[in-house]
């Protein structure tokens, strides 16, 4: 028996003699409904939970309330304009979702981009995971009612954003990606301000593995909370960091091959073994560590040359089917791209994780506790844009 | 303050109640998409910092604001929600449109799901335009509302804004309806004519930057 069913049973057992408890004390339904503004949701999810006494009983979340309609929407655009839509799925690191549609788009039209766009690219990947995951750890801890972290969590992240802003020109949706590489070069001096600003992030990780991790009601209210096993992970397709807790060894980023330059870095996948809240959390900060070392060894091997290939002024994707699909900050993000040759997509798939993360919640919240519900949901950790989409 | 909206306070005690509300605005946020990440770098980072401004941005709910910053895409299932907690502000209330999205729909100009403007279901005084918006943006519309507010003519503010609510109140006042809201003698319904006058006397939206509201 491993130690993750260990924990399982014993915090199943504890969750029978609860209900046991509620029956002797005859505790009352209630129908309690958590959104769709709430503060603990991030952005607007409706959640119903039916309580029993204080556990829930039965749990649903409610999506669609920020549905734009982005599949339909991309039908309507040129190649080209559909990074400026795509870029807002995960508003939070907004550079990672471009990147698999271009690169969806180069594979249809059979070119790829050049070496030293490829370095770029995972480069301001890996920038847009840190600053995506930052505020994540900054969240956590308001989740939990600590208000100091998101503090330092909004302060750090400036520095990652001011570099994405330096590099691309946007804060927030960069816009950056083009089929065939980027639209610019670094500027000047950007290679060493990054090496700054990585360092201070690295530091942020340290102080919230001290403030948040090495927090004793933190570890009461994350670990043995909220457990999910590996084979149900995988059924409801959880991917990327909450997988990778449940002891999936699984990144797209080492396991996949694409044209990104993940290979020229040396680096490590953590798993967890738990698959508690816990984890999930300890693995994305660990994993904002990883993305700061693989910026760090990438700022170094920047090849020379051009960034963009020779593609046409009218870009015409030829006819066909792809599907490309990378590690993005939330999980697995792909994009299924059919085209008829036109200048648009004819229709578009958008694989986003945030979407599998809460479909567990149903799961994940039956017969927990409703203090616990919150932090379950922060440490499944979901955009709304990305739910929706 | 019940007789601002009967009679007229004099001038420096106007001045001082308007200077009093406007440093001592608290804002619910109400953050729907993107723009609520540069909505929350603006309120709550310590590089933006809008407390400086005698912005609290904590409220514990909607009935305690004093303006709401609406920032993001409103989708058609969303408006409802969002015309709801507008009800629930008290008066006098003031709102934020931040975003291209919240002022007419922005990159989803073309969407099936999106509502076109938040302007179509709440009345917006201020306008920041951009996607998002960069925070320093959203203070200079925080500093325009301010100037607006210490400008502001209190009568009619008071007598003039959010024709429902205001109604309900002086329906209560009047012996009309009871303190849930129950009918007790049926008001006559407001006319096309005294919703234009209602119209009328909300000032002119501001624009941060003056261009147009995309
Ligand atoms: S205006 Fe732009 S940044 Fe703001 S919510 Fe809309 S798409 Fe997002």
């Amino acid at each position: 028996m491993t130690l993750t069913d260990r924990q399982q049973l014993s915090y199943i057992a504890s969750q029978a003699a609860d209900a046991r408890l509620n029956v002797e004390l005859e505790t009352e339904g209630m129908t309690l409904n958590i959104g769709p503004q709430h503060p603990a949701t991030h952005g607007t999810l409706r959640i119903i939970c039916r309580l029993d006494g204080e556990q829930v009983v039965w749990a649903e979340p409610v999506a669609g309330y920020m549905h734009r309609g982005y599949e339909k929407l991309t039908e309507v655009r040129t190649f080209p304009q559909v990074t400026t839509l795509v870029n807002r799925i995960d508003w939070l690191g907004s550079f990672a979702n471009e990147v698999p549609f271009i690169l969806a788009a180069e594979k249809l039209m059979e070119i790829e981009a050049p070496p030293r766009a490829q370095v770029i690219r995972t480069i301001l990947f890996e920038l847009s995971r840190i600053a995506n995951v930052s505020l994540f750890l900054g969240d956590l801890g308001v989740q939990m009612g600590a208000i100091t972290p998101v503090f330092l969590a909004f302060r750090d992240r400036e520095y990652i954003l001011n570099l994405i802003e330096g590099a691309t020109g946007g804060r927030f949706h960069p816009n950056f990606d083009r089929i065939g590489g980027l639209k610019d070069d670094l500027p000047k001096g950007w290679i060493e301000e990054t090496r700054g600003a990585v360092k201070k992030l690295e530091q942020f990780c340290d102080t919230i593995d001290d403030l948040l991790f090495g927090n004793e009601i933190f570890q009461s209210r994350m670990r043995g909370i909220g457990i999910i096993p590996a084979d149900i992970a995988t059924d409801y397709g959880l991917s990327g960091a909450n997988a990778r807790a449940s002891g999936i060894d699984w990144d797209l980023r080492r396991d996949q091959d694409i044209p990104l330059s993940y290979d020229l870095a040396d680096w490590k996948v953590w798993t967890h073994p738990d698959g508690d809240s816990w984890a999930r959390c300890w693995i994305r900060l660990q994993e904002t560590r990883e993305s700061c070392k693989i910026v760090t060894q990438l700022l170094d091997q920047i090849p020379a040359g051009p960034v963009m290939t020779k593609v046409p002024r009218i870009i015409k994707v030829p006819e066909g089917e792809a599907w490309v699909s990378t590690e993005n900050p939330l999980g697995e993000m792909g994009y299924y791209v059919v085209s008829k040759g036109g200048l648009g997509p004819f229709r578009v798939k958008i694989r986003s994780a945030s979407f599998n993360n809460i479909s567990i919640v149903p799961w994940a919240l039956k017969g927990v506790y409703v203090p616990d519900v919150i932090t379950i949901l922060a440490s499944l950790y979901f955009i709304l844009g990305d739910i929706d989409r | 303050m019940g007789l601002v909206d009967k009679s007229r306070l004099p001038a420096p005690l106007t001045k001082l109640f308007n200077m009093s509300r406007s440093y001592s605005l608290w804002v619910y946020q109400w953050g729907l998409a993107c723009c609520a990440i540069e909505m929350g770098a603006a309120f709550g980072s310590p590089r933006y910092d809008v407390m400086r401004l005698g912005v609290i941005p904590l409220p514990a709910s909607p009935r305690q604001a004093d303006f709401v910053c609406v920032s993001g895409t409103v989708t058609d299932k969303m408006a409802p929600a969002v015309k709801r907690l507008w009800e629930q502000m008290p008066e006098p209330k003031y709102a934020i449109s931040m975003g291209s999205c919240a002022n007419c729909g922005g990159p989803y100009w073309d969407s099936y799901s999106v509502t076109k403007g938040v302007d179509q279901i709440i009345p917006i005084d201020v306008y920041v335009p951009g996607c998002p918006p960069r925070p320093e943006a959203l203070l200079e519309g925080v500093v325009l509302l301010q100037q607006r507010i210490k400008n502001e003519d209190m009568a009619a503010k008071w007598r003039g804004d959010e024709f429902t609510t205001l109604q309900r109140t002086r329906a209560m006042e009047a012996g009309e309806v009871d303190r849930d809201g129950e009918l007790i003698n049926v008001p006559t319904a407001p006319t096309l004519e005294t919703a234009q006058a209602v119209d009328s006397v909300r000032p002119e939206p501001i624009v941060v930057g003056g261009g147009p509201i995309e």
